[in-house]
């Protein structure tokens, strides 16, 4: 078999516009946290965010998130140019705060989720979730 | 490491297998002639119940040579923690002897001189002649396969699989987990499923479109054995569709799914399980993260980063074995559960000395049939070597020296990446190259040579990436491969350093310059994940190249310079 330059060339790993490189949480994340939470301190835990840990298609992550007891819980993720995904809202009749949704990521980021409690007071969750290009497996 | 005072019965391995030798001088050791069967198959039958744990045969049928890691980097909690320890370090770990059979078996070192006493590995025949050894102790034994069982040779790839298939159900598994299967493509993989005569488990295998379940793989299946219930949960490798090519199996979507594990242990356990074993393709790292977060585990059976362990590990009170890969090793773990615990586990990982094993002559003809065919093709020598050829290791192995110097020479490229992938037999110096050899250690259902062009900027963000699926100090973010092979090209890495600072110094080593991140590149690769790949595949490339050679030599390769290890 012959094997020439002129053979037809291939892309080979691809997607060379694909953000690899941890992105960090940007200023409109902090922004889009602070006007859900009016400034008031977020403690962790009382909320459940799942999210894969390695993304099998960036552009559709599923996540689920549930905090018994909330009235809204607002999803964000820390490194899109525009970091907010959803809002729910949980009505005094639902009969679990838990909503589950795909999400596009641009790139390895947090995805954080910060619930507003029944008595007013906030609490998260936040989990890190890797897009890569992947393509060495054992 | 497990404590000595540990309440459990646990075998020591090294040292119950073959007694403890006074012999140090590996060349006085009587070899074969002291090494027996009896030796090998030795076990006080314990307990009540008898798992056999095979993984990561990757297609081999017949026994071959390979050759243990020298560099396998342990990063965060992980640095120097089993199975992180190679050579003189892990031989000292288990009071292995240098020079000996398990020394031979589990280590590197003075590989070629060993392998010429010690001989082959492997071959599902002799496997084969071990699991009735077993079973003639305890016929009721459950056979467990870990999957990476139906990709990696020839004849496997001609069969799509069915060579394997046909003589793994001759050998009667209880049920088997899965990853390279699917690169067998999702309807090839959905035809063989549907006619298994054993169970196909795997909790994180899931339909893609509805974030459910799958249909067609169970997450566990019950066994009634010694007059206890044992559940089986299968976990198939969580990262598929990232580190093999999604587009051909695009109805399944996998991930760790550490809640859904937890939920299908309660499920069991509320179900009367008296034991859960899990059968995992997890890798041993993330079953090891795996066993902190999950309750109820008692055994994982580990495969996927074919590490070859003598002792089980240890975490909270779940044991995880590992039993190696491409045939060298059978696991036997004997448990004694009681009262819906359980209560002691024994355990030994077998190695398959395939001149010391008889082989199963049933099983022999089975094998010769499924190669029958293509024997022409399979023994036609192409070329030879003068050094050992292997792969494993976290950066270059000789055998992936000489492919990334084929798609360089073959391909005129600058640059050339080969996968980092964990299978491929090993070849000793003197030894004939043939067309099997070459397939061994580059058959899979992705195999186009790409020729492509990249920016220096580009180069860094390929091994920024690939570093970090290796090196990530978090194990639920690795894919448990290898660091990407380069050739025409030297880096250093600092392993400790997180993702983007970890590549640095990046070389062309045909000019010695520094890599400029706005040039362009040639670059040819192969195993790419996107569809649509071209290029003609790369054992045609290897096998061009080595008959131009007519004997290989491999120089030693320095151009990945590691730090922080």
């Amino acid at each position: 078999m012959e094997l020439s330059r002129r053979e037809t060339l291939a892309l080979g790993l691809g997607a060379a516009f694909l953000t690899i490189m941890p992105l960090r949480v940007n200023a409109a994340a902090e922004d889009a946290i602070a006007a859900f939470t009016g400034g008031a301190d977020v403690a962790d835990g009382g909320v459940t965010l799942t999210a894969p840990e390695i993304a099998e298609n960036g552009n559709t992550v599923p996540i689920e998130v549930s905090a018994p007891g909330a009235a809204a819980i607002l999803i964000v993720a820390a490194g899109n140019p525009e970091p907010g995904v959803a809002t729910f809202n949980f009505g005094a009749l639902a009969a679990e705060q838990a909503a589950s949704t795909r999400i596009r990521l641009a790139g390895t980021q947090d995805v954080i989720a910060v619930a507003k409690m029944a008595d007013g007071s906030f609490a998260k969750a936040s989990a890190t979730v890797k897009v890569t290009i992947g393509g060495c497996g054992g | 490491m497990i404590s000595r005072r540990d309440f459990l019965q646990v075998s020591m391995a090294a040292s119950a297998l073959y007694g403890v030798s006074g012999v140090g001088n590996w060349a006085r050791l009587a070899a074969q002639q002291s090494l027996t069967p009896d030796q090998l198959l030795e076990f006080e039958t314990f307990g009540n119940i008898s798992l056999i744990h095979v993984t990561d045969i990757h297609a081999q049928l017949k026994p071959i040579y390979f050759r243990e890691p020298e560099i396998n980097l342990g990063i965060g909690d992980a640095r120097e923690q089993m199975p992180h320890v190679t050579g003189a370090a892990f031989r000292k770990a288990y009071g292995i002897e240098d020079g000996s059979p398990s020394a031979y078996a589990l280590t590197y070192n003075d590989f070629s001189a060993l392998a010429k006493t010690y001989g082959r590995v492997g071959g599902l025949d002799r496997v084969s002649t071990v699991i009735n050894a077993i079973r003639a102790d305890r016929p009721d034994a459950l056979l467990l396969d870990g999957g990476d069982t139906w990709h990696g040779s020839y004849t496997c790839y001609q069969t799509a699989g069915q060579d394997m298939v046909n003589v793994m159900n001759a050998l009667k598994p209880d049920a088997m987990t899965f990853h390279w299967e699917f690169t067998l493509g999702s309807d090839r993989v959905n035809e063989i499923v549907e006619s298994l005569p054993f169970a196909a488990l795997g909790q994180n295998i899931f339909d893609a479109e509805w974030d459910e379940p799958a249909e067609l793989f169970q997450p566990y299946k019950f066994f009634d054995r010694g007059g206890a219930k044992v559940a089986v949960i299968g976990q198939a490798f969580p990262y598929m569709p990232i580190a093999n090519p999604g587009w051909m199996f695009p109805e399944y979507s996998f991930g760790i799914r550490d809640e859904n594990m937890q939920a299908m242990v309660d499920e069991v356990r509320d179900a009367g399980a008296d034991v859960v074993v899990v059968l995992s393709h997890n890798g041993f790292d993330v079953d090891k993260k795996m066993a902190g977060q999950v309750q109820g585990i008692d055994v994982i059976l580990s495969g996927h980063t074919h590490d070859a362990l003598p002792e089980p590990v240890l975490v909270g009170k779940t044991h995880i074995i590992s039993s190696g890969s491409n045939g060298k090793f059978v696991s036997r773990v004997d448990l004694d559960v009681r009262d819906g615990q359980m209560m002691g586990l024994k355990h030994k990982l077998i190695p398959i000395f395939s001149d010391v094993i008889a082989p199963d002559p049933a099983i022999t003809a089975l094998i010769n049939d499924q190669r029958a065919p293509y024997e022409a093709a399979l023994s036609e020598v192409i070329g030879k070597t003068d050094s050992l050829l292997y792969r494993r290791g976290n950066f270059n192995g000789t055998w992936d020296d000489l492919i990334c110097d084929a798609l360089i020479n073959e391909r005129e490229a600058d640059i050339a990446m080969s996968p980092g992938v964990r299978w491929g037999p090993s070849i000793l110096p003197g030894q004939d190259i043939t067309r099997e050899d070459i397939w061994n250690v580059t058959s899979m259902s992705y195999p186009n040579a790409y020729r492509t062009e990249m920016t220096g900027e580009f180069i860094h963000l390929i091994l920024e990436d690939v570093g970090d699926n290796l090196f990530n100090p978090d194990p639920y973010y690795q894919q448990g491969g290898d660091m990407v092979r380069v050739g025409g090209l030297g880096y250093r890495i600092d392993v400790t350093k997180p993702q983007g600072q970890r590549i640095s110094e990046m070389t062309l080593l045909k000019t010695g310059e520094a890599i400029d991140p706005s040039k362009t590149y040639v670059v040819a690769g192969w195993a790419s994940v996107n569809e649509g790949t071209e290029g003609p595949p790369i054992w045609d490339v290897v096998e061009n190249h080595i008959r131009n050679l007519g004997t290989v030599t491999v120089q030693e390769n320095t151009s990945v310079d590691v730090v922080g290890a």
